[in-house]
């Protein structure tokens, strides 16, 4: 095997990947909790993915298939340096298709296919701490973790419902794992919220700036918070993919012109494409095609 | 002297990371068995499932607790030291690694460290040399990482596995968390997991 000169497999040295991987099986025995790991500089500025990427050098080995997506897309620029980067360090093999994939870095997005037992998603997390913005200080979010005390979330939701009609947080809406840890799911649409419950696939998340990883183990209660008579909803959109036409997707809108032209197209480029390669075809689908 | 330098991984980056995966995978997995990368060479009670998770996990950072068999062997203590630079601590209470090479020799597991409220990760993990990982009377086991509920079909656990279990479940979100090792392979057991008698 080659290694790339100067630089460990993996980029990580031996020591730090030891110390992540310690976090990492903690994080694992106890859902939802905020593990402090001590983050590492890495190659990229904060807030681009360095305790994803931190996590992805510390379990990926030569045998993975790694893909990365921004936003739900593999072609955006965060997800195609981060897929370079572990191709040059580690030399593994990289892929845009999520049924290939045995370690999904993932910024904000869940794949639209269902995970599988043995896969590894790894979310890149700007805030871990769900009560971050209820309470600054971390001695005391620290404190309500520890006593199960996250009446202030409800009431922010309430306040919400009071505000708005309705709960208006549609990213980011924090949940309850196995009864015990409210946890920020990472900025992800709501839409996803349904699909980190009961998993198949290990959920790791690594927040760098913050020096926190967390985990959700395959098979384990993610329950979103809501109230008895305001239950939580996911978004709906009113139409199917322009190109694809997928329904109960997401969507992200996309500017056509400066007229207010605009159409709606999956958020997940891989699922998008698999269906268009399959002959799905949206209401722009066609006209792209004819063109 | 020989023996103390001698050993450890063929190809230390990469067998401690398949080593690692299998550990990750054993406490995702619960119930699980998990094969462990074998390394160069072992020292008597020291068998190779806890060289190999040793290797994989300790160094200068963290306090390891081993069992007077293992304690009390030079081979195995210079072993470490040279290949780990682990301190050895000898109050199960400050070690963030405990290795006992029979279940006989392990302390109750509350005289671990189980942690802080605050901080329940810095809680002990215990890797213990079982008999073997199969074959034994049939426990059910449910919990985060297992669909439903799985079996477990350990040989050769402490005396009052059932009972210290327990307890140890009712601490959390404190509580140690347990790998379990035998024929090259390895089990894992987090604090999440709850065992019951039956089918």
């Amino acid at each position: 095997m080659t290694t790339t000169a100067q630089y460990n497999f993996a980029y990580l040295d031996e020591q730090t990947k030891r110390m992540i991987r310690r976090a990492i099986l903690k994080a694992i025995a106890i859902p939802g909790y905020q593990v402090p790991f001590s983050s590492r500089e890495m190659p990229m500025p904060y807030g681009w993915g360095t305790g994803g990427v931190q996590v992805t050098a510390s379990i990926i080995g030569p045998d993975d298939v790694l893909k990365v997506i921004d936003q739900g897309a593999d072609d955006t620029t965060n997800a195609v340096s981060i897929r370079a980067f572990f191709a040059k360090v580690a030399q593994v093999q990289t892929t845009t298709r999520t049924a290939e994939a045995t370690i999904i870095q993932t910024r904000h997005r869940i794949p639209e296919r269902a995970l599988q037992a043995g896969q590894i998603l790894v979310y890149q997390v700007p805030i871990p701490e769900p009560l971050r913005f209820l309470e600054p200080r971390e001695t005391e979010t620290r404190k309500m973790h520890a006593l199960e005390e996250y009446g202030l979330m409800h009431v922010k939701l309430y306040e919400d419902i009071a505000r708005h009609g309705r709960i208006a947080t549609t990213y980011a809406y924090p949940v309850k794992v196995e009864g015990r840890y409210v946890m920020d799911p990472s900025p992800t649409p709501k839409f996803d919220n349904p699909k980190m419950h009961m998993s198949e696939a290990l959920q790791l998340f690594g927040a760098g700036r913050e020096h926190r990883i967390y985990a959700v183990p395959p098979h384990t209660e993610v329950v979103s918070l809501d109230f008895e008579d305001h239950p939580f909803e996911i978004q709906h959109f009113e139409q199917p993919c322009a190109l694809c036409g997928a329904e109960q997707v997401y969507l992200d809108e996309v500017i056509l012109d400066d007229a207010g032209g605009h159409m709606f197209v999956c958020s997940d480029t891989d699922n998008c494409e698999e269906r268009r390669n399959a002959g799905f075809v949206g209401s722009l689908g066609v006209q792209e095609a004819a063109e | 002297m020989d023996t103390i330098l001698e050993g450890g991984f063929s190809s230390p980056v990469l067998n401690s990371q398949t080593a690692f995966r299998a550990v990750m995978d054993a406490l995702a997995n619960p119930g699980t068995v998990q094969k462990l990368v074998a390394p160069l060479s072992t020292h008597r009670r020291l068998g190779p499932e806890l060289v190999s998770i040793l290797l994989t996990l300790s160094d200068h950072d963290t306090p390891i607790w081993l069992d007077d068999t293992l304690r009390s062997d030079p081979a195995v203590t210079e072993f470490i030291a040279f290949h780990t630079g682990a301190p050895v601590v000898a109050e199960p209470g400050r070690a963030m690694f405990a290795f006992a090479s029979a279940a006989a020799a392990l302390p109750r597991l509350d005289q671990f460290n189980l942690g802080t409220q605050e901080y329940p990760d810095r809680s002990t993990t215990i890797v213990l040399a079982v008999e073997a990982l199969t074959g034994g009377e049939q426990l059910v086991v449910r919990g985060p990482g297992i669909k439903d509920h799985g079996h477990i079909n350990l040989v050769g656990l402490p005396e009052d596995f059932f009972a210290q279990w327990s307890a140890n479940r009712e601490l959390f979100p404190r509580g140690i968390d347990l790998l379990l090792v035998a024929d090259g392979a390895v089990m894992g057991l987090p604090r999440t997991t709850r065992i019951s008698e039956g089918h």
